[in-house]
């Protein structure tokens, strides 16, 4: 420390470093590539512990179908059933239920189900949103962030809903309501109707969710 | 090599010849001045010091029974409070502690809020504590999954969906967040691990850096008078007086009054009346299932009342004018024309993404914004004096607006959706943001008050 201004001039010439004159550019040249490659190595490291982050084998595994026996639902009841960890609801909706789409039309946002974030099956894109206008089949979670919208299906004013609700589903999170079909009311948090799952009839009581019909 | 020569002698001195000993005691505590007019508002730092040791002290015993496991974890919990000897003693600490931390912190905040605090020189004191606040934040809501209860789930399903929202990486953003394709037992794992060991050493540098960069240009005061500019021939500050043992005294009785409080929530109301503890948390998670009405903790409600705010006409008909309006200020106020191009740039990018990307996108972006241009307060505050004190009365206005809008978004935050909490949100947002967007100009309007060289100490 002290005494390295005793050392001479000529000493440190041989390691290349001149007091007064750090800046050797063949040595800078050097440093930038050795720090670039460093971090092309670190940048590299982190690319294993980021994967660690994505979903693991066993948790893409998980997605199997469900299969709901549907024989005894009454008229007006719904069904969850669990499939990828997520609430799927069969509804068997009512005469009045489905005639109450008729009168919502007008107030949804996407009554074509034309929006394409949760892409609505060719087999599901008409008013009832189902193969069979009886039975609606959705994903129970609302679009907006996540939440599963609570059945409201008695009609009439009720707290959180309009004084003309015709009956269908209120997200508690953030209001978004949805009607009997599953489509998003206009001016609603939510951008998009309820998801439909991918599903198919085994028989007239037997419904597969998670696959489609094999053509 | 020779031992370095000091003043101490004994053990001391044979430490202070390796280590700094003497030198940092003198440096942070006994030699440290800091102005002799502290007043109530000058407590919530060491308290906030206190809180962040009772919650590592309490956690560290958590962890020792909790099981971070979607299928142990909610009976772990119960397990702690009801079969370990004391184990609910030290749970609602704990969860009590994280309640009494974002009060402190908030009271902090305000504190240096009202005095200038965050003024030159002391921007990266400020900086460093918005980082610290940001942590904060992360460590609840990491936290807050760990019970697994209704709200627990429910609450990390709304906020990791947040990041679905932005555009284009959103998706993927989440899954990589949730690391499965719903909230579940990885997820679970990797908060763990975030809430016990990533955030708190990332909390505890950037508390060391707060500390460090406060006692580099010593601390603030109610007036807002730098005591560093009159100093006695030994160059101490006229109004200083050294941290030990005036201070470490005095934030002792803070600590005491602190913990006279913090035991009656602890052993009377523990759950706060829904607030600390919410109802529902006392359910297990059930991913089929959200409960009929979910809100976060109190200390997040303001920032959701300004995600819920954001529907589409509050961006057509309330947000548009504002952004119109506010370039137009910049427009005939601002001269240099870099500043106009960006405000225009702004605007033009803000009002057409109201037009093209969902209202879900700009709840979000609208939250984050909210915390972040806490950081920009530094550089937007153009007033000549830095306490409240000094400034015009009118300002005083200002601030309780801002506090009360803040208040307001909290309790609507708690509420469920509703007619007029909707519309009561949607403008306190626009106090909040208008406060901060138009501090470059109403700061310096009005007669500032002749600031004394001393400070005011009566006696």
């Amino acid at each position: 420390m002290s005494n390295s201004t005793s050392m001479s001039p000529a000493s440190n010439s041989a390691t290349g470093f001149t007091p007064g004159n750090p800046n050797d550019p063949a040595r800078r040249t050097w440093i930038a590539v050795a720090g670039a490659a460093g971090a092309v190595g670190g940048a590299c490291v982190a690319v294993p512990f980021v994967s660690t982050f994505t979903p693991s084998e066993r948790a893409k595994a998980a997605g199997a179908p469900v299969e709901v026996d549907i024989s005894a639902m009454k008229p007006g009841e719904l069904l969850r059933v669990e499939w990828r960890g997520k609430p799927v609801w069969v509804v068997r909706r009512t005469p009045e239920m489905l005639e109450s789409l008729k009168q919502t039309e007008s107030q949804v946002a996407d009554a074509e189900s034309a929006r394409k974030a949760y892409p609505t099956p060719e087999y599901a894109r008409n008013q009832y949103r189902s193969i069979k206008p009886e039975y609606f089949v959705a994903v129970g979670i609302c679009s907006h962030l996540g939440c599963s919208p609570s059945d409201k299906f008695q009609t009439g004013a009720q707290p959180s809903l309009p004084d003309d609700w015709a009956g269908g589903f209120l997200c508690p999170c953030h209001g978004s309501t949805f009607d009997l079909a599953g489509r998003v009311f206009k001016n609603k948090p939510a951008p998009d109707n309820l998801e439909v799952p991918p599903h198919t009839y085994l028989s007239d009581t037997r419904l597969l969710i998670g696959e489609e019909k094999k053509a | 090599m020779a031992l370095k020569e000091v003043t101490t002698t004994g053990l001391i001195g044979w430490v202070d010849q390796r280590f700094p000993l003497t030198a940092t005691v003198k440096a942070h505590l006994s030699e440290y001045y800091a102005p002799k007019n502290f007043n109530f508002w000058y407590f919530f730092g060491s308290l906030a010091i206190l809180v962040l040791v009772l919650q590592i002290v309490t956690g560290i015993f958590l962890v020792m029974h909790y099981k971070p496991s979607a299928t142990d974890a909610f009976a772990s919990v119960e397990y702690i409070m009801r079969d370990v000897p004391w184990g609910w003693l030290v749970r609602y600490m704990h969860s009590t502690g994280a309640s009494a931390f974002f009060v402190v912190v908030y009271l902090h905040m305000f504190r240096g809020l009202i005095y200038g605090s965050y003024r030159k020189p002391r921007e990266l004191v400020w900086v460093f504590g918005c980082l610290i606040f940001l942590c904060l934040m992360g460590e609840a809501f990491f936290g807050y999954l760990l019970p697994w209860g209704q709200m627990s789930y429910w609450g990390a399903q709304v906020i990791v969906n947040l990041f679905a929202a932005i555009p284009f990486i959103g998706p993927d953003l989440a899954l990589l967040i949730r690391g499965d394709f719903v909230v579940s037992d990885a997820t679970l794992n990797r908060f763990f691990s975030f809430h016990v060991i990533a955030i708190p050493l990332v909390l505890l540098g950037l508390v060391g850096a707060h500390i460090v960069a406060l006692h580099e240009v010593g601390s603030n005061n109610p007036d807002g008078v730098d005591i560093k500019a009159l100093k006695d021939s030994k160059g101490v500050p006229l109004d200083g007086i050294p941290f030990h043992p005036y201070y470490t005294v005095h934030d002792i009785m803070g600590a005491s009054v602190f913990f006279i409080i913090f035991s009656a929530v602890l052993f009377f109301a523990p759950e706060f009346g829904g607030y600390f503890l919410e109802y529902n948390n006392f359910v297990p998670a059930d991913p089929l299932k959200t409960p009929a009405h979910i809100a976060p903790v109190w200390y997040f409600t303001p920032f959701y009342s300004v995600l819920r705010a954001a529907t589409e006409d509050f961006l057509l008909y309330w947000l548009t004018p504002a952004v119109i309006a506010y370039t137009l200020l910049v427009f005939a106020t601002v001269k240099r024309s870099i500043g106009k191009v960006i405000a225009a740039a702004v605007a033009v990018a803000m009002i057409g993404g109201f037009f093209i990307l969902d209202a879900k996108f700009w709840g979000v972006v609208g939250m984050g914004a909210s915390v972040v241009i806490l950081f920009a307060l530094p550089w937007i505050d153009n007033s000549p004096v830095k306490s409240i004190r000094y400034r015009p009365g009118w300002h005083l206005y200002l601030y309780a607006l801002f506090v009360a809008a803040f208040v307001i978004l909290g309790y609507f935050g708690t509420q469920p959706p509703s007619e007029i909490g909707g519309v009561l949100s949607k403008i306190c947002t626009l106090i909040y943001f208008g406060f901060f967007a138009l501090m470059p100009w109403w700061s310096e309007m009005g007669e500032a008050k002749m600031v004394p060289t001393r400070v005011t100490f009566a006696h």
